[in-house]
């Protein structure tokens, strides 16, 4: 089954790491994918919510606004697409994603078309 | 087919229909584990087993009963679960379900001695007992603990949607939404069915063994409402307890679990106490005013036995310390003889273990008792400052009750009060309105 980890922590505080502490999570995030290359279909680290755009379509009218679609504690940073055999497996590999330990993981199935 | 039925007839169609009724009751999770490890569909196995429940209804009157009722109804409901599948086919995902069908004929015909019809011939020991993958998949983390409570009930409890509705106060629409949805999940997110290996078999069985306490915790206090105790949640979890026990028995790479141990024993010996828990105005008895003649000497000689067992295996745990409590209350002669400083001890373990205020405010109760209000009151005191027992009226209750032991009563009178404002159930609202006459009375 294919599953996608969507990764979110608290940006603010993110920014608030010193280099080392921003190495060692690098190092983490590159054992990470070593360590589950055989699962990981794909993935990304995504640029903070502060360069997003949110882009709505109503009534014909395109409005876009700056930042994310919606204000939360914590934010999207990141996700991988993964292969696993059912979602206890899923969710062991999310809880080895470093943001797991000071974010949150969500961890979704892929809708499968026949 | 319509016949005519002699007087004879229907007393012996009645009998079937009790016999079917009665199979259902014991052995339905059983037969639901099965077919669920079959076809891998809550909705459908249930439906199929519905299925072959109305062809037993119909067949064994004209048949006679089958010498095995729940494998026979286990054979049918796989061939009407192929059945509902071969409909479902001419949808969408024909290819998928062609294949589920191909394994599960596979199964079917496997069994068969090649006999021309399809009565009991395979007997109890070619259906496994899955029974454990059905609670552990029912107990998943992945599902909301109401939902895991409901779906335990459900499918292995063989409670109906609109009993389980009943017993936690909800509409029969709002339970049967519950459990679609944790069906769905299951399916949809891949909870896989099994017993978790055994990496994760201790955090799993955490999961298991809390659902079957919050069922007994149902059953013997409820929150709102008139019956102080739903006899039939609790006699339920005990029954699902000990089901778990055996089956944890029978597989071969586990074994004995002292707290599973620990928590049929503190089921058990609270459950002894049912019968003088209530008077016969329905009024709430406390223990140290319960007679104890009424209480269940077998399920405490049960109750102590089990937990011998579980601490022999010296993996201390909180459903232990809990049962040791209980076994203490239930071992007194009378209330005077209680053992109040140990149980004083055993609360303080099993902060330690599981650190809750309701815990500490037990210990404090015990304390009060072995040493004194004061010194229960100092602890009371020391907890006040915790917000979520602000709101939870036992903590008043057990306040109020101190300081009326202490002489304290104006302020005794105003613990009750807030107990009073706090509190939902109507037998201990009674309780606590006749203490606040008692104290105006003075």
């Amino acid at each position: 089954m294919r599953y996608v980890l969507l990764i979110y922590t608290n940006e603010t505080q993110d920014s608030q790491m010193n280099e080392q502490e921003q190495g060692a999570i690098m190092a983490g995030y590159n054992a990470f994918g070593e360590e589950y290359k055989d699962k990981i279909l794909g993935g990304d680290a995504l640029l903070p919510t502060s360069s997003a755009t949110t882009v709505r379509v109503r009534e014909g009218k395109t409005l876009s606004t700056d930042g994310p679609f919606a204000e939360t504690k914590e934010q999207l940073g990141g996700y991988y697409l993964i292969n696993a055999e059912n979602l206890d497996e899923a969710m062991q590999i999310a809880a080895h994603i470093p943001g797991a330990a000071v974010g949150s993981i969500e961890v979704r199935p892929v809708m499968e078309f026949d | 087919m319509e016949r005519e039925s002699t007087p004879s007839q229907q007393s012996t169609d009645s009998q079937i229909a009790q016999m079917i009724e009665r199979t259902f009751r014991q052995e339905s999770g059983r037969i639901l584990a099965t077919l669920i490890a079959s076809v891998r569909d809550f909705t459908l196995a249930e439906d199929a087993l519905q299925d072959a429940a109305l062809a037993a209804l119909q067949r064994w009157p004209q048949e006679g009963a089958p010498r095995q009722p729940a494998a026979w109804l286990t054979t049918i409901a796989r061939r009407k679960a192929i059945d509902r599948l071969r409909r479902d086919a001419t949808l969408a995902r024909k290819q998928t379900l062609l294949q589920e069908i191909a394994t599960l004929e596979a199964q079917v015909t496997g069994l068969w001695s090649g006999g021309a019809t399809d009565d009991g011939q395979d007997d109890a020991a070619t259906f496994p007992d899955e029974r454990l993958k059905l609670l552990f998949t029912c107990c998943h983390p992945a599902l909301a603990l109401e939902a895991r409570v409901a779906l335990t009930l459900r499918t292995l409890g063989g409670l109906t949607t609109v009993e389980i509705a009943n017993a936690f106060l909800v509409s029969t629409t709002t339970m049967a939404q519950r459990l679609t949805r944790a069906q769905r999940k299951i399916h949809d997110a891949g909870v896989p069915y099994r017993v978790p290996p055994a990496a994760l078999l201790a955090e799993r069985l955490d999961g298991v063994l809390a659902v079957l306490y919050l069922i007994f915790n149902e059953g013997y206090t409820a929150m709102a409402g008139d019956a102080l105790i739903r006899q039939e949640l609790c006699a339920e979890a005990i029954r699902l307890t000990r089901t778990l026990l055996d089956l944890l028995a029978n597989e071969p790479t586990l074994g004995d679990e002292p707290e599973a141990l620990g928590l049929l024993a503190l089921m058990l010996l609270n459950h002894a106490r049912r019968r003088a828990r209530v008077d016969t105005h329905g009024d709430l008895v406390l223990l140290d005013a319960q007679d104890r003649t009424l209480w269940d000497r077998a399920a405490i000689v049960e109750g102590v036995a089990l937990l011998d067992r579980a601490l022999c295996l010296r993996r201390p745990g909180p459903y232990q310390t809990q049962a040791a409590i209980s076994a203490l209350h239930a071992q007194a002669p009378t209330a005077a003889a209680t053992d109040w400083r140990q149980i004083a001890l055993l609360y303080g373990a099993l902060a330690r273990m599981a650190p809750s205020p309701i815990i500490e405010l037990n210990q404090a109760v015990a304390v009060a008792m072995a040493d004194g209000p004061t010194h229960g009151l100092a602890l009371l005191d020391r907890l006040q400052l915790d917000e979520a027992l602000s709101h939870y009226h036992f903590y008043h209750a057990a306040r109020a009750d101190l300081l009326r032991r202490a002489g304290r009563l104006d302020e005794a009178t105003a613990s009750y009060t807030r107990a009073l404002a706090l509190c939902q159930n109507t037998i201990e609202r009674r309780f606590l309105q006749r203490r606040l006459r008692e104290l105006a009375g003075r």
